[in-house]
């Protein structure tokens, strides 16, 4: 009648509907990493010198730097010359112009992955750039967004036409020295997006960036940057997949935010990942930084991210809040099922006065699965009035996983507040059992259990990212309960 | 197969680790009866209800439990709840983040489905709820707490016959759900209990000690002992068990234990004669 000692035993891998791959002509570079790579890189794109300097700067700086080890996650090291760092698939023309010289295939990946690029089929009120493996395939509704002012492109593009405010912002959150992989991203990014929104302008629609890694034995480095202007206000989606494969495969962006005064930016993620199966073969490895920055007095940057995917997550989406009563937000679910490792969440660094950061991180263990959560509230002497308040929950299923918290408050100015709360409980075999007898599945259980646990921060997505993120925990956790 | 029976229990055997708990449990419950099932501790009380519920840990090897017609130990436990029956737990357990009031309401509809009724939507349930929760005289505050976190002993027990009283069981079984309450509450949860019992509804109250009977009046008293039914017999048997103890059923599952076998000690109908021998 028992399956195994403790309820959570027989660890299915979790059904990852999104794991196909796309048969399309590639260009690709082959594998390894040089200075020569670079400046290929950087020629393909047709980049000025500026921006090649850019970016062989920070090549040779992160030839002196060594990859993080203070996290607390486990694995192989990655072998930086086995990777391939740039593959796009083949365009009819040198860069499709309109969506009729993307690949078919390409367009059809997107139609599967529920992100359809005709913009008559799009949703509604978001639009969308799509990254495909190492470059931007497409971006919808941008003659629409034009019309405002608003900028919406790949970076290849806003390199090309925007080269001015590509230049002004580039690296002006994240330098390219910044960390090892933040800046083997400056050195090798491929593409990305990039988001301009003009003084006192309310982005009339959702903006979104689909990431998807398709090649196999290919790095993804990608950035976004994302700059809203005095008084503007837009809200940023960002989603990702990949396909299921044996060997890990390396994931590193960096994302740069910049809210001038009385600006707001909502940015959210659901991040999907293949995660691995359950013994832990293949999987992303997921080593990206986020940061923005509050510049302007009043400016407002929230994250909110959803994390089921990658074999092993390694992210802090902070906010630099500079500005006088600026606000920054970090509401998080992380899951780790199976054998997923993740070290995430997130530095809230308060210089200006009376500044406000709130946190609010969940996260769920299940099988194997370890979770950490990583947190630095900083409050610099000029920052007087500051208040934070934190609060870090933590969800294990079953009895082999683990959740981890490392917050550390670093307050140098006498009159900030400063709270951190934090729970830990254990959904076991008694409370399956209890929702069994009152005729509940298992599975219905845990996702009763997980959704009330997450509701605070669903509350915090866009409605059907909400939808999106609430089915995608119930698909990573299924299994996880015997 | 007993045609009126509500649940019908032969030879029930199981085991919990390396230890046999249950050495043959033979029961009837019919339709509208209460049957209060007594012992000792350690006697298999407890363990007889989660086999019927099937709770894991325990495993069931001889017997069988069949409730209206239906191979009970066959069922998954979400199905056993399904097809009505109930078990309140000794020891409810918390269920931090999930509101009570969302998690009955999966409960209850996840009943309804499997009985072929309509689903009750957010305001129907609000109203049932409300309706069921004065009957065990339930702070309809504690509806959005989470499932029994920071309830006091007495309102998780009352939180219990509440739940019984929403999903509308055909057998209950109450594990000893006098454990722990001061008298009000437990006049408040008997009050609760009497109010569900019905022509159609079986109920098996299971407990240590005659008080709880003084409150639910039982129709038959059965005692446990060593895995076994030992005696079966009308209320009088727990009057009578609360003057003598159960120090006399170590001699008595001893006796069973050798074979005497358990014709003279089961068996009994509702109303049947105090037990023989030690009784005074």
């Amino acid at each position: 009648m028992k399956q195994a000692p403790e309820g959570f035993g027989d660890l299915e891998n979790p059904q990852y509907r999104w794991g196909f791959v796309t048969d399309v002509d590639a260009d690709a570079f082959p594998k390894g990493l040089d200075e020569k790579v670079v400046r290929r890189i950087s020629e393909k794109k047709g980049e000025p010198l500026w921006l090649l300097e850019w970016r062989l700067s920070a090549y040779r700086a992160w030839t002196a730097m060594k990859p993080p080890t203070w996290a607390n996650v486990r694995f192989a090291p990655v072998d930086f010359q086995d990777i391939v760092y740039y593959s796009a698939p083949k365009p009819k023309g040198a860069r499709p112009k309109s969506l009729g010289e993307v690949d078919p295939e390409v367009l059809r990946t997107y139609e599967r992955l529920g992100v359809p690029l005709e913009e008559r089929a799009a949703l509604a009120g978001v639009a969308v750039d799509a990254v495909f493996d190492s470059v931007s395939v497409a971006t919808t509704f941008r003659e629409r967004l034009a019309s405002v002012g608003v900028i919406f492109c790949s970076f290849s593009e806003a390199v090309r036409e925007h080269p001015d405010l590509v230049r002004r912002y580039l690296g002006s959150v994240v330098p390219p020295h910044d960390n090892f992989y933040a800046a083997l991203n400056s050195a090798v990014f491929s593409d990305g997006s990039f988001c301009y929104i003009p003084k006192g302008v309310r982005c009339p629609m959702e903006l979104s960036t689909y990431f998807r890694i398709n090649a196999a034995q290919t790095g993804q480095f990608e950035r976004t940057l994302l700059v809203a202007d005095e008084g503007a206000f837009v809200s940023y989606l960002e989603g990702c997949t990949a396909p299921i494969r044996d060997e890990h495969q390396l994931h590193a962006a960096v994302v740069e935010l910049v809210a001038e005064g009385g600006a707001e930016i909502r940015y959210s993620t659901v991040q999907n990942w293949y995660p691995g199966d359950k013994e832990g073969r293949g999987g992303i490895y997921n080593f990206v930084t986020k940061r923005g920055i509050c510049r302007g007095a009043r400016a407002k940057i929230s994250w909110a991210q959803v994390e089921t995917g990658s074999a092993i997550t390694w992210k802090y989406p902070s906010v630099i809040l500079q500005g006088e009563g600026s606000i920054g937000e970090f509401h998080s679910v992380a899951v780790t099922a199976n054998r997923q490792q993740a070290d995430t969440g997130t530095k809230m660094i308060h210089v200006g006065r009376d500044t406000k950061s709130t946190i609010v991180s969940k996260g769920i263990s299940a099988g194997f699965g370890q979770n950490t959560y990583r947190g630095l509230v900083k409050v610099l002497p000029h920052a007087a009035g500051a208040r934070n308040f934190s609060r870090c929950d933590s969800l294990l299923l079953g009895s082999r996983c683990g959740a981890h918290t490392f917050p550390t408050l670093d307050v140098q100015n006498p009159s900030a507040q400063v709270e951190h709360e934090a729970t830990t409980s254990r959904i076991g075999e008694d409370q399956i059992f209890y929702c069994n007898q009152r005729g509940l599945s298992s599975e219905d259980a845990v996702n009763l259990i997980v959704n009330g646990f997450c509701r605070e921060v669903f509350r915090k997505l866009p409605m059907e990212f909400a939808v999106e993120a609430q089915k995608l925990l119930g698909v990573s956790l299924e299994g996880s309960v015997g | 197969m007993n045609p009126d029976a509500l649940l019908e229990v032969k030879n029930l055997r199981a085991r919990a680790g390396a230890a046999d708990i249950l050495k043959g449990i033979d029961l009837i419950v019919r339709p509208g009866e209460v049957h209060a099932i007594m012992g000792p501790n350690g006697s298999g009380k407890s363990t007889f209800a989660h086999v019927l519920a099937g709770r894991p840990g325990v495993t069931v090897t001889g017997g069988e439990a069949i409730l209206s017609g239906k191979d009970l130990l066959a069922m998954k436990p979400e199905t056993r709840a399904r097809e009505g029956l109930f078990l309140a737990l000794q020891y409810p357990v918390e269920i931090p983040g999930l509101s009570t009031l969302h998690f009955l309401k999966a409960a209850a509809n996840a009943v309804r489905r499997h009985r072929g009724e309509p689903e009750l939507d957010a305001v129907d349930f609000l109203a049932l709820a409300k309706e069921r929760a004065a009957i065990v005289e339930l702070d309809p505050a504690l509806l959005d707490r989470s499932v029994n976190e920071g309830f006091s002993g007495g309102e998780k027990k009352r939180n219990e016959i509440f739940q019984m009283a929403i999903l509308d069981p055909v057998l209950a079984i109450l594990d000893e759900t006098d454990s722990g309450l001061d008298i009000d509450a437990l006049r408040i949860v008997s009050k609760g209990v009497n109010a569900l019992r019905g022509n159609s509804r079986g109920m098996i109250v299971i407990t240590h000690y005659q008080r709880l009977l003084d409150y639910i009046a039982p129709d038959v008293v059965h005692v446990i002992a060593g895995g076994r039914i030992v005696k079966s017999g009308g209320p009088d048997l727990a009057k009578w068990l609360e003057v003598n103890g159960y120090a006399w059923t170590e001699k008595e599952g001893a006796a069973v234990a050798q074979g005497q076998g358990p014709e003279g000690t089961r068996g009994a109908a509702p109303g049947a004669a105090p037990p023989k021998g030690e009784a005074p």
